[in-house]
C-alpha cells in the first residue's frame, strides 16, 4: 500500500528545512509487521508507508490494535515479525526524530513532579547523560508549555491538572523533543472542546513545519476535519490512504463491521489450540 | 535500683552521643551514610513501585551469609570476616532478583506472589543453613544471627569505613542518574520509545537496593532492612511533591533514623538496632501523615475552609437577592433564616464570621445590612451564580426550576477563567448583573 502522491513528494522538497538525510524514505515505514500477545495475534502482516509532512490518523474498533502498531514500531513490545524503517534507516538510529506521546492513563499523575519537569524530560536527550538540565533546554521546555497554552502552569504538579491539561502537558514534552515524526496514542480522547481545538491547532503547525503527525483516535466524526491521511486497521490495514479517497462507507463497515471476524474467530482457535497443546 | 538503672542507661546515651568512645564515631559514621544512601535510592524504588522487593532482596540474604561462612571456613579463613560475609549477602540478594525476574517471565503470577515465594523460600533455606552452621564443631558461628535484627555496635571501625565509602559510592550514583531514574519511574514507556536503556537502568536501581541492604543487614538487620528504604521515602512524599525535594528529604530522614537506632540501641543491653530504627522513622511518619503538608489535619483544615467560603457565599447571595426581592436596605435576620432555611445557629456563626471580615454589619432589632466590601462581593457571588445558571438552562438542558440547586453544587469552586468564558458564551457584559432565571424565593421556597 504505498503512496504514489506527486503532491506529496513536492511536499518534501518544499520542505527543505528537513535535510538530505530525510528525504529518502518515507518518515515511517513497517513490513510485514506481526504482533502477539500470548500467541494470540493482534496485529497481522501490516504493510504501511506513511506519507511525509501530514496528519495522518489510525482508527478501527476497540481492541484493532491501534496502540500496539504504534507500541511495536517504537519497539517498546516485541513482534514476532517485521521491519520498521524510519526516514529509510532503523528505529534504533532515529530515536531523536520520534516523538512518542502515550496514552495520558500510563502514567501515574501523582508523581512528584511539575508540568515543567515532564516537559523538560522532552529535552534529557539533547542534555545528555548525566548532566543536570541547563537554562537554555529549560526554556525551550518552557516554551513548548507555552505552544499548548499551559505556559503559566509550569510550576504546577501534575495532579492538580486537568485531564485536558496532562494531555496537553505530554504533547508539550514531545514537542519539546523537536523530533521529525510523532507517533500520539489517542492524544484527543476525553478531552474537553476546548483543548481538543488547543491540540488540533498545534497538529497543524507542525504539518505547517513539514513534520509528520501519526495519531491514534477514536472518534470517525472529526476524522475528515482533522487528517488528510487515514489508516483503517483492523488487525492488519483494511485500508490506508488520503481521507477523501479511502475514508468511506464501505472501508469503514470492513473494519468495523462483520467481514473481519473470521479472521478475529481464526485467532481465538489458534490460541486456544495453542493453550491445550501446551498444557 | 531502677533509678540507678536510668542513669546508666542516660550516661551511655550521652557518651554515644558525645562520641566519647573512638569506635562510636565509626559506628554513627557508618549508619548515618548507610541511612543517607537508603533514603535517596528508596525513595525512586517506592516511585517505581517496587517497595516490596527490597523485602525480597534482604530476607534472600541470609542463605548467603550462611554460605559464605562455610566456604570461609572451608577455606581456613576465619568464617567471621564481614567483608566476606557481605560479598556472600550480596550475590545472594542478586540472585533472588533473577528469581524474580525468571518467575514473572515465564509464569501468569503476579508480582506479588512472585515476591512472596522468592522471599520465603530464600529465608527458610537461610534459617535451616544458619541452624547447620552453628553445629558445626569447627568454626564459631554464635553471632551470625545478629544479622538477622540487627546489632550497630557489632561494628568495628574497619566495618564503619567500608560501609561509609560504599554508601557514598551510592549516593554519588543517584546524583549522576538522578534524572534517569526519574523519568523511567515517571513514564518507562517514553523513555523506552526514546531509545533510553529501561533495563540497564532497572538493573542499576536494582543493583543500588541490593548495596545498601547489604550494608544494613548488620546495623538494621535483614528483617527489617526495608525500613530505612521505604520509610523515609513514603514521609519524605508526604511533605513535598517536587523529586529533588523527596530525595533529598528522605536520605535526610533515613539518616536520622538510622543515626538515631543506633544511638539508642547502643545505650541499651541487648536492645537490637533495627527495631529502634523502624520506631524512629515511623515516629515521623505517622508525625508527618498527620501535620505534613499533604497530610490529615492540612486536608481536614483545607476542607473546612471551603465549606466556610461555601456557607459565606450563601450567606452573602441569600442577602443580595432578599434586598432585591423585597426592595430594603436591611435584612430582618429571620428573613434570612427563612430564605436559607438553616438553622439559627448556623445563620449566627456564619454571621458572626462574615461581620468579622467586614463583609456584613449587625444594625440594632436584628436586621443585617452589607457593607460596601460586601455588596461588591455579593454581586460577584450572584452574578457568577446567575451566569452559572444561564448557562446550565442554555447548553445543559436543565428546568429553570431545578438550576437553583445544580449552581449551587459548582459555583463555589469557579475561578476567573471559567468565569471569563462562561461571559463568552453567554455574552454577559462584565459586570452587570443579569435576573434571576427562575422564580426565587430562597432555599425553602416549595
Amino acid at each position: 500500500m504505498t503512496q504514489k502522491d506527486p503532491e506529496q513528494s513536492e511536499h518534501v522538497n518544499e520542505a527543505s528545512g528537513l535535510g538530505p538525510e530525510h528525504s529518502s524514505g518515507s518518515p515511517l515505514s513497517i513490513h510485514d509487521l506481526t504482533v502477539a500477545y500470548d500467541r494470540r495475534p493482534v496485529l497481522w502482516d501490516v504493510d504501511l508507508d506513511v506519507p511525509a509532512g501530514k496528519l495522518i490518523t489510525i482508527v478501527g474498533p476497540n481492541g484493532a490494535g491501534k496502540s500496539t502498531l504504534l507500541k511495536a514500531a517504537l519497539g517498546l513490545i516485541p513482534s514476532t515479525s517485521g521491519r520498521i524503517r524510519v526516514f529509510g534507516k532503523p528505529m534504533k538510529q532515529q530515536r531523536s526524530e520520534v516523538a512518542y506521546v502515550p496514552q495520558r492513563e500510563s502514567v501515574d499523575w501523582q508523581f512528584p513532579v511539575s508540568a515543567l519537569d515532564v516537559v523538560m524530560m522532552g529535552r534529557y536527550g539533547a542534555v545528555g547523560w548525566c548532566r543536570p538540565v541547563g537554562r537554555r533546554h529549560r526554556e525551550q521546555a518552557l516554551a513548548a508549555l507555552d505552544r499548548v497554552g499551559l505556559g503559566d502552569m509550569a510550576a504546577r504538579q501534575i495532579s492538580q491538572l486537568s485531564g485536558g491539561q496532562q494531555q496537553r502537558v505530554f504533547l508539550a514534552r514531545a514537542l519539546a523533543q523537536d523530533a521529525q515524526l510523532y507517533l500520539m496514542d489517542e492524544p484527543l480522547a476525553s478531552v474537553d472542546a476546548a483543548t481538543e481545538q488547543a491540540i488540533i491547532e498545534v497538529l497543524r503547525t507542525l504539518r505547517t513545519e513539514g513534520r509528520t503527525v501519526v495519531v491514534v483516535h477514536h472518534d470517525l466524526q472529526t476524522v475528515e476535519d482533522y487528517f488528510d491521511h487515514v489508516i483503517l486497521l483492523n488487525m492488519r490495514v483494511v485500508a490506508s490512504g488520503p481521507v477523501s479517497e479511502v475514508f468511506t462507507a464501505e472501508a469503514l463497515r470492513q473494519t468495523y463491521g462483520g467481514q473481519l471476524t473470521i479472521l478475529s474467530e481464526a485467532s481465538e482457535r489458534l490460541a486456544r489450540s495453542n493453550d491445550v497443546g501446551r498444557s | 535500683m531502677l533509678a540507678e538503672v536510668q542513669t546508666d542507661w542516660w550516661d551511655s546515651f550521652v557518651r554515644a552521643l558525645l562520641l566519647r568512645d573512638a569506635n562510636t564515631l565509626w559506628v554513627v559514621a557508618g549508619v548515618l551514610g548507610l541511612g543517607i544512601a537508603s533514603g535517596a535510592v528508596g525513595s525512586f524504588l517506592v516511585l517505581r513501585r517496587r517497595a516490596l522487593t527490597a523485602d525480597a532482596v534482604s530476607h534472600a540474604t541470609l542463605p548467603g551469609i550462611a554460605v559464605a561462612f562455610m566456604v570461609m571456613l572451608g577455606a581456613g579463613f576465619s568464617g567471621k570476616s564481614l567483608p566476606g560475609l557481605l560479598l556472600g549477602a550480596f550475590l545472594a540478594g542478586l540472585l533472588s532478583m533473577v528469581v524474580l525476574v525468571l518467575i514473572r517471565r515465564t509464569t501468569h503470577l503476579k508480582d506479588d506472589a512472585a515476591i512472596g515465594i522468592t522471599l520465603s523460600v530464600f529465608f527458610g533455606v537461610g534459617i535451616c543453613l544458619l541452624s547447620f552452621v552453628q553445629q558445626l564443631p569447627t568454626g564459631n558461628a554464635a553471632g551470625l544471627e545478629t544479622f538477622i535484627f540487627g546489632k550497630a555496635a557489632t561494628m568495628l571501625a574497619a566495618d564503619a569505613r567500608m560501609i561509609g565509602i560504599a554508601s557514598l559510592v551510592v549516593v554519588v550514583m543517584v546524583v549522576l542518574f538522578f534524572k534517569e531514574l526519574g523519568a523511567i519511574c515517571f513514564d518507562e514507556g517514553w523513555a523506552a520509545a526514546r531509545g533510553w536503556p529501561v533495563l540497564a537502568l532497572d538493573f542499576l536501581l536494582t543493583g543500588l537496593v541490593v548495596l545498601v541492604t547489604v550494608l544494613a543487614i548488620q546495623s538494621v538487620g535483614l528483617v527489617l532492612a526495608i525500613a530505612l528504604l521505604i520509610i523515609p521515602a513514603s514521609t519524605a512524599l508526604l511533605w513535598s511533591h517536587r523529586l529533588p525535594v523527596v530525595v533529598l528529604l528522605s536520605a535526610l530522614l533515613g539518616g536520622f533514623g538510622a543515626w538515631f537506632g543506633a544511638m539508642l540501641s547502643a545505650s541499651i543491653p541487648r536492645m537490637p538496632t533495627g527495631p529502634v530504627i523502624v520506631l524512629a522513622c515511623a515516629v515521623l511518619f505517622i508525625a508527618s501523615l498527620v501535620f505534613g503538608r499533604r497530610g490529615i489535619v492540612q486536608r481536614w483544615l483545607s476542607r473546612r475552609s471551603l465549606a466556610r467560603r461555601v456557607d459565606r457565599q450563601h450567606l452573602l447571595r441569600a442577602c443580595w437577592e432578599i434586598m432585591e426581592q423585597d426592595d430594603v436596605a436591611s435584612v430582618p435576620l429571620d428573613r434570612l433564616i427563612e430564605w436559607r432555611s438553616w438553622s439559627r445557629r448556623r445563620v449566627g456563626v456564619c454571621l458572626r464570621r462574615c461581620t468579622g471580615r467586614g463583609l456584613l454589619e449587625l444594625r440594632e432589632g436584628g436586621a443585617v445590612r452589607l457593607t460596601e466590601a460586601g455588596r461588591l462581593r455579593a454581586g460577584r457571588i450572584v452574578r457568577n451564580h446567575r451566569l452559572w445558571e444561564a448557562y446550565l438552562i442554555r447548553h445543559a438542558d436543565i428546568a429553570p426550576s431545578h438550576v437553583d440547586r445544580d449552581a449551587d453544587a459548582i459555583e463555589h469552586v469557579l475561578d476567573a477563567d471559567l468565569i471569563s468564558s462562561l461571559e463568552a458564551v453567554l455574552g454577559a457584559t462584565a459586570g452587570s448583573v443579569p435576573p434571576s432565571p427562575h422564580v426565587m424565593g430562597g432555599e425553602g421556597r416549595p
